[in-house]
Order: structure tokens, then C-alpha cells, then sequence
């Protein structure tokens, strides 16, 4: 299952390091963050509970970037 | 501006004078400090705060670390005028940045402005009003005025007007409609009222699709790009160490192996130029930059790419494959020749249109199409007894002759034995009062701007271009032999198509990348296992635009070339931006090791790169046209 968020951050560097913390969370597949449309694209594993693995993903972000949102 | 924008515009400019009052003032010791401070804390806050939770989270190695360590060090070594400095041309730097990259994306959102806010649809008592697109049924009719979107494909049922495709094609000229003909949402009505019947949901009309497909582009990024992200993520950690090495050793050499006093303050400030000169964001932001903008600009020219790692690719396109029914021909079945035997070209059309007047086949419809447009009508008085023999052809009395119209096989049928016809294309054999009467030859007409699509391409330097095609051999080889190409496949099957393609990819060079043009009809399995797929002629065909990586909006070959310009000045751009960014911080970083480069010179460095880069990058969105064009 893919889905396309639309997320909030200010600076290039901290896109990148938003898609690296995603990508590691677990029950997701791949993840891109591009910064220019400032969008998430997110694949899951199969059978991840989309909902549950996102929040996930916005702490772990929030970790690596304290200014950033995730529009769930 | 948004907010936060013109809020660290206040604060730089708040910064900027406090800065130049305090330091005019002549205070000295404490007090200086503290007055110092107030400037440094203004303009300086928000980067330490970032850097102390960055410290928390056990991610320090950021820009706001540099310059948190740099200024904070700086100010220790009692340098209080340049560490503030620092961070307010940080803070101007980084507001510049965030205006450009925030115009670049307006601008570019603008540019795919297509999304209809609307449609018109009449209610019960036969008032138009407007309507949320998403709940028009499909065969509803919905009214465009003049300077209205066109919000649902559909057919034109009352009115005629002029469309402006712009949007969609890049291509300027309006486009007539009247009633009958098919309409794409997404472009403007200019001229007249229009009601147009919906064929499709507003979901699946060309406009949804185009939509989708630019929102969910880029998705796939470039190997650049790639480059960039994991460059930053080695590089910063390794700048602050190399500033530390900087800082620490040098001195320490002095103190034990040239028993000399350690300069620590002056190796320490040297180290803090060091850091402040590294700050990757001239990189970090400039070539995404670059590739947005580019994908933008060639969105403006009527190109969609759907990711950067495609514009890559094509930038390094060297051999074209083409497909030809509908991407080198418009797959529209035109008169070429008339070839009489004994009577008259014009008499050998007549009869032959007049036979075939009422038969919707369409090598029949292009009979009648030559007689209209030789400025005759069509006068089926003059025909009677018409028989229609499938798979042969018509027989017919006109003015009192038997004729015949068909094929070969027709003719034998009716015991007429003309020569078989060797010139490329279709044939209708005709015959009068049982007695040959000569050929008329029907063609898949040449677009009027192919030959010079392929001239442009190898005036770009691609080395080969190869047509595939299902077609016949002559007519395979009279195609390719018009235009200039310099190999063709004929009589192919579509998993012959992709054969030849594995094997053209198997003959290149790896650095070589290999584009397949087709109109997406059958085409898909040989566009997504060329290097790069590009369909043309995309208004209207979904398989295509789910096919390709790359969609040209209208069905011009020249844009072929002009897609590789984009690209390869896209490309351009981010090589340019990589080495000049690196070259200078790496010339830099030297200057400041052998202390050459202070500190003030060292964050004009990084501004004025990080500036200069983001403006190139903002070159990318600029298209030329068609070569054709400019000369």
C-alpha cells in the first residue's frame, strides 16, 4: 500500500534526514520525502496498519527535526 | 512572504542595528559583553535552541550546530562583533533561500494551474449553476462560458469556439472546436459558449489524470540527488571533527615537538572559519532546486516527467527508438497518388470517391476526403446499384459505368489482372466498365514537422534512431529512408518490438541511455523496458500516461529534442552548482586552515555561494523552445 502526505519543514538537509528516519521505522517499506513539494510518499509493508506506523514515523521525525509536521 | 519569513526579517533588521549601535558604542570589559549580547541573542535564539535539541536528540551534526559552535566560540575568544555578524548573514542567507525556494514552488504550481474549480450545470428549472466537478455523472451537459476551464472531458453538443490548450500542450495556437468534437478538460474556452456532454468522470478525465501524475512526480529521485543527501549526511560529522583536529593538534605539535607556546586562540578561531565555511546548505538546497525547477519548466513546454531520476536519464539520451503509426505519422490515411492508366487523375478520384461515398472504411473516408478538398461535392444522384463486398472493396454504377474500387482481390474476382502496385502504401485498384483504370494510393501521411524532429535530434548529438513499426516493408523503408533514419524494423509484432529494443540496449555502452518514443497504443511493454519511455500525443490515452516515464502533452516529434534540451540543461545546472559549491568550500576550507580566510570572509563565502547557487537553479525553469523555432 502506498500514501502521499503532505508535510511541513524549512530546510532541504532536514528532508533528507526526515525520509532517512522514516524509512526506518518499522512497517514501512520505502519512504521519499521531497522537499520542493514538500510531500511524504510512503510505502508499507504488507499487512501495517497505516494509521498506527505514520504516527510512528511523525515521532521519529520529530526526533531528527523538531520543526517539522506530518499531515495525517 | 509568509509569517515566519517576515518575522526573521524583522529580527535581521532589529539584529543589523543593534549590531552597528553596539559597536560604535565605547564600552569595554562586561559590559561590552552583555550589549553584545543583545544583537547575537536576537538574531541567534532559534539556531541554538535547534542545535541544544539536536544535542538531546543525539543528532548534533547539522548546520545549526556549525553555527552554534562557530559564534558561541567565536564570542568566547572575545570576537563578539564577528560571531554575531556570523549568524545574522547565516539568518539573511537562510531567509533568502526559503523566499526562493517558496517563489519557485508558487510559480511552478501556477504553471499546472489546470485544476477546474467548477462546472455548470443546469437544475430542474433550467438554471446554470455551479457545481463541484466530482459530481457530475458521465452524459451530463455542462456549459463552458469564454474564459472558463474546461472542467470534464466530453463531446461538444451546441456552440463552437477556440480553446486554449496552453496549459496542457505548451503549444500556443488556439485550437477550433464545434459541435461533434471531442474536448479535454483542462483547457480554456476563449471565444463562444459551449455545452459539452460529459464522457468520463471528473476522476478519470485527462485533467484528473494530468493532475496525479505532476503531484506524484518526482517521487523518484535522481542519482544526484541521492548523491547530495548521503554526501550531507558523511559530510557535516566530518567537518566538525576536522575542525576539532584544527583546533586541537596543531597547537599540541607547537607544545611538545617545537617546544614553543601554543597560539590555542589562534587555532581555535581558525577551526570556527572552518565550520562556518562548511555549512553544505548551497548544495543541500540548490540541486533538488534545480531539478524541480527543471521538471517545472519542461512542464510549462507541454513535457511531463514524472520523476528527476527521468530527467537524468534523458539528458544521456544517445539512441532513439521510434514507434511510427501515430508518433512519426499522424495514423491518418491520406491520398498520396493517383496513378491512371488511361483516363485522367482528377476522373480516376471521382469515380472512385463517388463508389465509395457511403462506405465508413477508412481508406474510404480518405477517397472522399481528396475529392472534397479538390473542391468537388460529393453528388450521390450520380451513383446507384452501390455493393459493398467485404474484405474486397465496392462495386457501383456511376453516370452509367461500372466501377469497381478495391483491392486486387476485387479485381481478380472480376476477372480484371492489372500489375500488382510496388509503391509504398495501400493500393485501391480501380477498375471501369471491366477494364483497369488505374491506382489510387493511400498513405499514412508524415507529420509535416518529423524530418526535422530527427535532424534536431542529431544536431543534439543522438548518435542513432531506429524506427519499429508493424507495418509493411516498403512502407517501413519509404518512411524512414524520407526522414533520415538510420535503421528500421518492419512487419513487427509488439514482443518483436521489445526484442530489438533488449537487443539495441545490449549493444550500447552502459553510459549510453536508450528513449523509446511511441503514441502508447500497444506500446507499453517496449516504453517501460527502454531506458527511458516517452509517449506522445498523451491528451486522451491513459495507457500511455501510465506507460512512460515521460509524457509528451501533444503529438509534435520536435518536442522530443527539446525534452532532451530540458534535460540536459537541467542537468547542466546541478553539475555546474556541484562543482562550483564544492570548489569554492574546498578552496575555502584551505584558505581558512592556513588562516588566510577569516571569519567574515569565510560567511560570505557560504551566503554568497549558497545565493549564487540557488539563483542557477532557478535558471532551470526557464525552457528555450524548439530548435526549429529559434533559427
Amino acid at each position: 500500500m502506498k500514501k502521499t502526505y503532505k508535510i511541513e519543514v524549512d530546510c532541504a538537509n532536514c528532508a533528507n534526514k526526515m525520509e532517512l528516519a522514516a524509512q526506518k521505522t518499522e512497517g514501512v517499506k520505502s519512504a521519499t520525502v521531497n522537499f520542493m513539494t514538500l510531500k511524504m510518499a510512503v510505502e508499507f509493508e504488507d499487512g501495517a496498519d497505516a494509521s498506527a506506523v505514520m504516527k510512528q514515523v511523525l515521532k521519529n521525525c520529530k526526533k531528527v527535526e523538531d520543526d517539522c509536521e506530518i499531515y495525517l | 512572504m509568509n509569517r515566519k519569513q517576515k518575522k526573521v526579517l524583522v529580527r535581521i533588521i532589529l539584529a543589523a542595528v543593534l549590531l552597528v549601535g553596539v559597536s560604535l558604542l565605547p564600552v569595554e570589559g562586561w559590559l561590552r559583553f552583555a550589549l553584545f549580547m543583545l544583537p547575537y541573542l536576537c538574531i541567534g535564539y532559534d539556531i541554538l535552541i535547534k542545535a541544544g535539541k539536536g544535542i538531546i536528540h543525539l543528532q548534533p551534526f547539522d548546520e545549526n550546530f556549525l553555527m552554534a559552535v562557530a559564534t558561541v566560540g567565536a564570542i568566547v575568544l572575545g570576537d563578539y562583533a564577528e560571531g554575531t555578524a556570523v549568524m545574522l548573514f547565516y539568518q539573511i542567507g537562510e531567509l533568502f533561500q526559503s523566499y526562493a525556494v517558496g517563489k519557485s514552488r508558487r510559480s511552478i504550481s501556477e504553471l499546472m494551474d489546470i485544476r477546474p474549480d467548477y462546472a455548470n450545470v443546469a437544475d430542474e428549472s433550467g438554471e446554470y449553476c455551479q457545481i463541484d466537478p466530482d459530481e457530475v455523472e458521465v452524459g451530463t451537459v455542462i456549459l463552458v462560458k469564454p474564459g472558463e476551464k474546461i472542467p470534464i472531458d466530453g463531446v461538444v453538443t451546441e456552440g463552437a469556439s477556440t480553446l486554449n490548450t496552453g496549459a496542457l500542450t505548451g503549444e500556443s495556437v488556439p485550437r477550433e472546436v464545434a459541435v461533434g468534437d471531442e474536448v479535454i478538460s483542462g483547457c480554456v474556452n476563449l471565444t463562444g459558449v459551449l455545452q459539452i456532454r460529459t464522457t468520463k468522470e471528473f476522476g478519470e478525465s485527462t485533467v484528473s489524470k494530468i493532475l496525479d501524475l505532476v503531484e506524484n512526480a518526482s517521487s523518484k529521485k535522481s542519482r544526484s540527488e541521492n548523491f547530495i543527501a548521503k554526501f550531507a549526511r558523511y559530510y557535516t560529522p566530518a567537518v566538525c571533527f576536522g575542525a576539532l583536529a584544527l583546533a586541537v593538534l596543531p597547537p599540541l605539535f607547537q607544545l611538545t615537538v617545537m617546544q614553543s607556546a601554543p597560539e590555542w586562540g589562534d587555532w581555535i578561531y581558525r577551526a570556527l572559519t572552518f565550520l562556518v565555511i562548511s555549512c553544505p546548505c548551497a548544495l543541500v538546497i540548490s540541486i533538488p532546486l534545480s531539478f524541480f525547477a527543471g521538471i517545472g519548466g519542461a512542464g510549462r513546454a507541454g513535457v511531463l516527467v514524472k520523476g528527476s531520476n527521468y530527467l537524468e536519464t534523458l539528458a544521456g539520451v544517445r539512441l532513439v527508438a521510434f514507434d511510427k503509426t501515430g508518433t512519426v505519422t499522424g495514423g491518418v490515411f491520406e491520398v498520396a497518388k493517383i496513378l491512371p492508366c488511361e483516363m485522367e487523375a482528377e476522373k480516376l478520384l471521382e469515380y472512385a470517391a463517388l463508389a465509395e461515398q457511403f462506405s465508413t472504411h477508412p481508406i474510404s473516408r480518405s477517397l472522399c476526403r481528396a475529392y472534397g478538398e479538390a473542391g468537388c461535392e460529393l453528388d450521390s444522384e450520380r451513383v446507384s446499384e452501390v455493393t459493398e463486398i467485404g474484405g474486397h472493396g465496392v462495386t457501383a454504377k456511376v453516370d452509367l459505368h461500372a466501377v469497381a474500387v478495391g483491392n486486387l482481390k476485387l479485381m481478380e474476382r472480376l476477372g480484371i489482372h492489372p500489375a500488382a502496385c510496388d509503391e509504398p502504401g495501400a493500393a485501391v485498384y480501380v477498375a471501369v466498365d471491366g477494364k483497369f483504370a488505374g491506382y489510387v494510393l493511400i498513405t499514412d501521411r508524415i507529420k509535416p514537422t518529423s524530418a526535422e524532429a530527427i535532424a534536431d535530434l542529431r544536431r543534439i548529438g543522438v548518435r542513432k534512431t531506429v524506427m519499429l513499426t508493424g507495418d509493411a516493408r516498403r512502407v517501413g523503408e519509404a518512411v524512414a529512408g524520407e526522414l533520415g533514419i538510420d535503421e528500421v524494423h518492419y512487419e513487427l509484432l509488439p514482443e518483436d518490438k521489445v526484442q530489438i529494443v533488449e537487443r539495441l540496449l545490449a549493444e550500447k555502452s552502459p553510459r549510453e541511455k536508450l528513449a523509446f518514443v511511441g503514441d502508447g497504443i500497444n506500446d507499453a511493454p517496449v516504453l517501460s523496458r527502454a531506458d527511458v519511455g516517452i509517449a506522445m500525443g498523451a491528451l486522451g490515452s491513459d495507457a500511455a500516461i501510465e506507460a512512460a516515464d515521460i509524457v509528451l502533452m501533444d503529438d509534435n516529434p520536435l518536442k522530443i529534442a527539446q525534452a532532451i534540451r530540458i534535460a540536459r540543461k537541467c542537468l547542466r545546472i546541478v553539475y555546474q552548482n556541484i562543482y562550483f559549491a564544492l570548489g569554492i568550500k574546498g578552496l575555502c576550507l584551505i584558505l581558512g586552515a592556513f588562516g588566510i580566510a577569516n571569519m567574515w570572509f569565510a560567511i560570505f563565502a557560504d551566503v554568497g555561494v549558497m545565493v549564487l547557487a540557488v539563483l542557477n537553479a532557478i535558471r532551470a525553469l526557464h525552457v528555450d523552445g524548439p530548435l526549429a523555432k529559434q533559427r
